[in-house]
């Protein structure tokens, strides 16, 4: 019998793997350490200590970190609740409604928001919200960040989507249901893991835009990220990096969350499986 | 036969997918409590056709009538009729149970009613015990088994049944036949049933449409099916058939020869008699065919034993008549003691009666 491939015995493979882990990961890790450094410096260990950590909520910025969040928070449940809805009815009509002109040039529409450069979409939007006189703040922000959400929200559902079935809908309305309800009770809970994922990404996209943020969030307003850049650029003190600590445990566990729901829901959505 | 007898009324049904015809002016009527059966090839429109009765499709000419009634543009939903589809699409985020309510929930009936109908039709199909599984942690045999019960559940006036057996392995697909047969004998629901397996055909039927290329080629009992096809399409699709180029002779009591090229004769039967002198196709099944001594046989069919296959209930024999075809004969394997034949042999051809049947193109 001849042996598996096996990726590890290219030649070279162990360096190279190590360099990109160290690439990516080394100031990650460089950050998590530090952040809970008992010193004033950001280079030099002091000892351990939660001393950052309690900073942010009792020192001198808390009260600008605790209304960023706030706005971050309540900005990203937003920005993911409405532009999951609308990614949702989106892949329906375009998954499910049979081939209509224009077909193609929608989904180019949707997905576009990915490809087009962000700095773009930044100028781009803050020229239009000029333009019509929409006054710039947290309003604004929470339809920029509606808008370029939808494209994340869609590819989770979309994907699902088009491994259900169609039968399953034929089936329901066979037994009396109106579409609506089939679109209800059977097709919605079998997409639910799609559009949990799609809410999921969205909601992390929305939590950590800086660029699109930066550009149209007007003055006096702050979201974390662009609160933490602001704080950054009158030098770094350890606090950042324990913020930064904060936000990247959460980006983990909402990965690491979507990642299951939609494992969990690629079983049993083709017929008869 | 009163107009309230019919079930459904397919009336030149015409059903195009932009430049494709998928079904080219379908007519038939199915009777009330009939075990129907649509058969045909893939592709053959019985699906189509399947689709069209359940209001998935909408039909592009022609009129399909329940108990008189037009359905028109009806939706599904408006349909007195449930399907069992091909892989059954039991919801899968539903118990047993409430795959089976389904119907009868959407129909408003009271919570009594559907609990006891439940019970009634789980226990009908053997599956009362199970009612609180998921769908994913059932057999293939027990799903099939849930989409039938869920079809039938809210008491269609018809149902329809799309290649239900295809997805299951060969003892269970028998044994679903049977049952299959008694659950329609019992309940009184007509049944649509399309197959493209003309032994499911045969086994279960009250009476066949034989489908191909869009069209129904014939429409009959299982037995007039397979002993008096109307053309050649029906007689090659259902079952092996043996067929011949002949000259029909008509006798002065109008009995029939026919001869063939190689001089051999014998009488045969057509369900129209041919012109005296006409060219004709013989068709004899191959189990109606039976091997004999040489010198015994009066049909003029000799030739020699091409090939000999044995095939457990039966011997199949190939074989090469002088100046003429092939032909297969099919021998029941009845023991030890029969006669076998070998490849080389030397035999003659006896034709049971009745079983040469003449096609006039």
């Amino acid at each position: 019998m001849r042996r598996r491939l096996d990726i590890r015995r290219y030649p070279g493979f162990l360096p190279v793997t190590i360099l990109c882990l160290v690439v990516l990961y080394a100031p990650l890790l460089v950050v998590m350490v530090y952040s809970f450094n008992d010193s004033l410096s950001i280079t030099r260990w002091g000892g351990f200590s939660f001393r950052w950590y309690m900073d942010i909520f009792t020192g001198p910025e808390s009260a600008k970190f605790k209304d960023a969040a706030w706005n971050s928070l309540t900005i990203a449940l937003c920005a993911a609740t409405a532009s999951t809805t609308i990614a949702t009815a989106a892949a329906v009509a375009m998954v499910r409604g049979g081939a209509f002109r224009g077909k193609a040039l929608n989904l180019a529409l949707i997905s576009m928001p990915i490809m087009v450069p962000e700095i773009v979409t930044a100028v781009a939007t803050l020229i239009f919200f000029s333009a019509i006189g929409f006054t710039l703040g947290y309003l604004s922000i929470l339809v920029a960040h509606i808008v370029f959400c939808i494209p994340f929200a869609y590819l989770p559902i979309a994907a699902r989507l088009q491994g259900i079935d169609g039968s399953y809908e034929e089936a329901a309305q066979d037994l009396y249901a109106s579409r609506f309800q089939a679109f209800l009770r059977v097709l919605m809970p079998l997409m639910a893991p799609g559009i949990l994922a799609g809410f999921l990404l969205a909601f992390i996209i929305s939590l950590d835009d800086f660029i699109i943020t930066n550009f149209i969030k007007g003055a006096g307003i702050e979201t974390l990220p662009t609160a933490i850049f602001g704080a950054v650029k009158q030098g770094i003190k350890p606090n950042i990096m324990a913020l930064s600590t904060i936000m990247l445990s959460v980006s983990i566990l909402i990965v690491t969350l979507s990642y299951f729901i939609s494992r969990y829901g690629r079983q049993g959505t083709k017929a008869g499986a | 036969m009163t107009e309230t007898s019919i079930a459904i009324d397919v009336r030149n049904a015409v059903k195009r997918f932009g430049a494709v015809t998928a079904l080219a002016g379908a007519s038939l009527t199915i009777r009330d409590n009939e075990f129907f059966t649509l058969l045909g090839p893939s592709g053959c429109g019985k699906t189509t056709l399947l689709r069209l009765i359940a209001g998935f499709e909408e039909i592009t000419e022609g009129e399909i009538l329940l108990y008189g009634e037009d359905l028109g543009a009806l939706p599904p939903n408006r349909r007195p009729i449930n399907t069992v589809f091909q892989h059954y699409a039991l919801f899968p985020h539903m118990t047993v149970a409430e795959n089976v309510a389904f119907g009868m929930r959407r129909l408003g009936w009271t919570k009594a009613d559907i609990e006891a109908r439940t019970l009634r039709i789980l226990d009908l199909v053997k599956l009362g015990d199970l009612a609180a599984r998921r769908p994913a942690q059932l057999s293939g045999g027990q799903q099939q088994r849930v989409a039938l019960a869920r079809a039938m559940a809210p008491r269609p006036k018809v149902l329809l049944l799309d290649e239900p057996l295809s997805a299951l392995d060969l003892k269970l697909r028998q044994a679903m036949r049977i049952e299959l047969k008694q659950i329609q004998k019992d309940t009184g629901i007509t049944f649509v049933f399309v197959t493209h397996d003309q032994e499911e055909a045969l086994t279960m039927s009250d009476r066949i449409a034989v489908m191909s290329a869009g069209e129904i080629r014939q429409v009959g009992t299982p037995r007039e099916i397979y002993e008096a096809p109307l053309d050649r399409f029906v007689a090659d699709f259902i079952g092996e058939t043996n067929v011949l180029d002949a000259t029909v002779r008509r006798g002065s009591d109008d009995a029939l020869t026919c001869h063939l090229t190689n001089g051999a004769a014998f009488p045969c039967h057509a369900s129209v008699p041919p012109e005296d002198g006409a060219f004709a196709h013989v068709l004899i099944r191959p189990e109606r065919l039976s091997l004999v001594p040489e010198a015994a046989c009066d049909t003029g069919l000799t030739g020699v034993v091409d090939q000999a296959v044995y095939l457990g209930t039966d011997i199949q024999y190939g074989v090469r008549l002088d100046d003429g075809p092939d032909v297969l004969v099919r021998a029941q394997n009845v023991g030890a003691d029969a006669v076998t034949h070998r490849t080389g042999d030397r035999v003659g051809l006896a034709i049971a009666p009745g079983a040469a049947r003449l096609l006039v193109d």
